[in-house]
């Protein structure tokens, strides 16, 4: 049923010239290690940060998914794993980006305080189909929870990927979906 | 008078709890399958082509359709010649969703106080929504509601003045505001009328009906599609990431009101729109 249009193959965690090739409305699809974090795990890291304290998973080059995955079934690595709403992690992505975080995957658009940081460090948002858990779950091959366990959904987890699929919603240079995409189709009254 | 112990409402529940996450209506189903023809965007298409095969295999799998399993809303219209038995009706619901929310491998998203924010573990407490109704029977429905559509929705007490046209601006803006933030395509629960906290409870039920059917008075009807043309005009599509499918459909309920008041709130409800009910 999904449609395969021309998709870009990228490896996580990305490297500076990976973050630059992509522009906004690319399909991606996103194979190796990634961080889950949400709102309390957020708030946690930058407090550390705020502390000068060490973070309990690294930040270079890495990508973060907004989520909070369901109970895992009997044999499954993870239960469903659809993105959560990004906007809510607005006052924290930007202290992420600048300790070197390249990537965030969730849903909506997110702030102008985080796409002047993405722009400036070089980072990229990509969308995830919110509510396809099911669908996602089956690209996530292995997960472990790596920190704040007491969270429960909303403990950090190191997943490893294969396909993973995503669009860049709002990229390096500025570029913004949810501006764009909903101009073309917008039909004035 | 009939004798009804509590335990009936504890299963039904359990069993709805699952179910509702599992297995999406047929009338959404449907809706988001027609829904692809209507769509011209390419990315629209695509999340849409998602969406539809993950609610297969949420199906195929007993699964949840999303990892948000939510905030578990019972509604329950109680027979007045019904006398309860065998425990605390409250208590009863929040066991059916202990063990629905356990079993069914369901995510526990309920804090238990809003600012100290530490998880109850159980996805209890459920929000119980009760009226007692003429009869002998029990009628019982189950509608878990995500967080992310329901932080995009609003209650808002305009003026009389504002009018039908205050109304339906105050719809169109409130569901452009949201975005891709709700999980478009969205359904639209409007309430209007009643006092403040009166118009988010009938925008609530509003979205426990099914697709296809409208207010029955033709006024409102006409008001419902003209509000889900205008909606699907804004361009936000699939996700929010531009397309012309935003919403399958918009859902007014009325209740009268004060002189000096026209409360509007609209409750916005995600693709996974879930909710089962059982006459028990």
């Amino acid at each position: 049923m999904v449609m395969h249009m021309h998709e870009k193959k990228i490896i996580a965690p990305l490297t500076d010239d990976v973050v630059k090739t992509l522009r906004v409305g690319d399909n991606v699809l996103i194979t190796g290690t990634i961080y889950t974090a949400r709102d309390a795990a957020h708030k946690r890291l930058v407090d550390l940060l705020n502390a000068g304290k060490a973070l309990p998973i690294p930040l270079k080059g890495q990508v973060i998914y907004y989520v909070g995955p369901a109970p895992a079934h009997p044999g499954k690595p993870i239960g469903p794993a659809g993105p959560t709403t990004s906007y809510r992690m607005n006052p924290y992505a930007p202290y992420l980006i600048e300790q070197g975080l390249k990537g965030m995957i969730g849903k909506g658009e997110m702030g102008e305080n985080v796409a002047e940081a993405m722009k400036k460090h070089g980072a990229v948002y990509f969308a995830a189909t919110g509510g396809a858990a099911a669908l996602i779950a089956r690209s996530i091959k292995h997960a472990e929870i790596v920190a704040y366990e007491d969270l429960g959904a909303e403990a950090i987890r190191k997943l490893e990927v294969e396909n993973f699929p995503v669009v860049v919603a709002q990229d390096c240079y500025g570029g913004n979906i949810y501006k764009e995409g909903v101009a073309k189709y917008h039909i004035a009254s | 008078m009939r004798e009804f112990d509590v335990k009936k409402i504890t299963e039904a529940v359990k069993r709805l709890s699952m179910e509702t996450n599992y297995f999406l209506g047929e009338d959404m189903v449907k809706a988001l399958k027609a829904s692809l023809d209507k769509e011209e965007s390419p990315v629209g298409k695509s999340v849409l082509g998602q969406i539809i095969e993950n609610q297969e295999i949420a199906r195929t799998e007993q699964m949840a359709i999303c990892q948000d399993t939510g905030f578990t809303v019972v509604f329950i219209d109680l027979g007045q010649d019904v006398h309860l038995t065998g425990g605390d009706l409250t208590e009863a619901v929040n066991e059916g969703v202990r063990q629905g929310y356990q079993e069914g491998y369901l995510r526990k998203s309920i804090v238990k106080d809003p600012l100290h924010r530490v998880n109850t573990g159980d996805n209890t407490p459920a929000v119980i929504h009760l009226r007692i109704v003429p009869g002998e029977k029990v009628h019982l429905t189950v509608a878990p509601k995500g967080g992310g559509s329901e932080n995009m929705s609003e209650v808002q007490m305009l003026k009389p003045a504002d009018g039908p046209e205050g109304v339906k601006n105050f719809v169109i803006d409130r569901v452009r505001r949201s975005g891709g933030n709700p999980c478009p395509p969205i359904v639209v629960g409007v309430g209007i009328g009643g006092t403040y906290e009166t118009a988010a409870l009938i925008a609530k039920r509003a979205l426990l009906r099914e697709l296809g059917q409208f207010n029955p008075d033709p006024y409102y009807a006409e008001m419902e599609k003209e509000l889900l043309r205008a909606i699907n005009r804004l361009g936000i599509g699939p996700m929010g990431l531009g397309g012309r499918v935003t919403a399958l459909g918009v859902f007014i309920e009325t209740y009268p009101c004060h002189i000096a008041s026209l409360p509007i709130a609209v409750n916005i409800q995600c693709h996974a729109a879930r909710h089962k009910s059982v006459v028990i």
